[in-house]
């Protein structure tokens, strides 16, 4: 089970180009992450819907195979 | 989504004006994003119904559906689903979560005077 820091970061890019991404393993698990995600697609939206954004980017892996990703979205 | 999950969680909607899906009680919470949500709520003296998922398998993935969020907790107001353990938070630091409660009137007790 978790996901590796660097896969995370890799999906969210792949789904959100211009993302800059700041992302810590919390316990060092690779399952509880806290990321702050910056990026232009966030602008007009709430933040439920750019949260599902990054969820979007995870396929589906988030509240499985990676337990724990507390996120911190903002426009750029 | 199931039907049988469908028709649980909106009874559950319509019977409780907030509600906290979560794991665990909000006496007794069974994980840590849980626990925050449920103390933000109780700081706030809101009443709220805690609807302990791990008690009920159908909807712990019902709920997931129902509002297309793959994480638990999940809070709603008069139906409306406001968010997780981070957007609570981060609305209850901002007095945005304390607005919403006004907006849907849901009496609470709001500390920083």
């Amino acid at each position: 089970m978790g996901l590796k820091l660097e896969e995370i970061k890799s999906l969210i890019k792949e789904a959100i180009p211009d993302a800059e991404i700041s992302i810590q393993d919390l316990v060092g698990d690779d399952n509880h992450y806290s990321a702050t995600i910056k990026s232009k697609v966030f602008i007009g939206k709430s933040k439920i819907e750019q949260h599902k954004l990054v969820y979007k980017a995870l396929r589906g892996k988030m509240g499985n195979e990676l337990h724990a990703l507390s996120l911190n979205t903002m426009e750029s | 989504m199931d039907e049988n999950a469908k028709k649980k969680i909106n009874h559950e909607l319509e019977k409780n004006e907030v509600c906290l899906f979560m794991k665990g009680t909000p006496e007794v919470p069974q994980c840590g994003f849980s626990l925050a949500v449920a103390n933000i709520l109780k700081h706030l003296e809101v009443s709220f119904k805690g609807i302990n998922v791990l008690e009920d398998s159908q909807i712990r993935d019902g709920i997931k559906a129902y509002s297309d969020w793959p994480t638990i907790p999940q809070l709603y107001i008069k139906s409306e689903f406001i968010g997780g353990c981070d957007i609570v938070k981060e609305m209850f630091e901002k007095g945005e979560l304390q607005a919403k409660l006004k907006e849907k009137e849901i009496k609470f007790q709001s500390k920083n005077k």
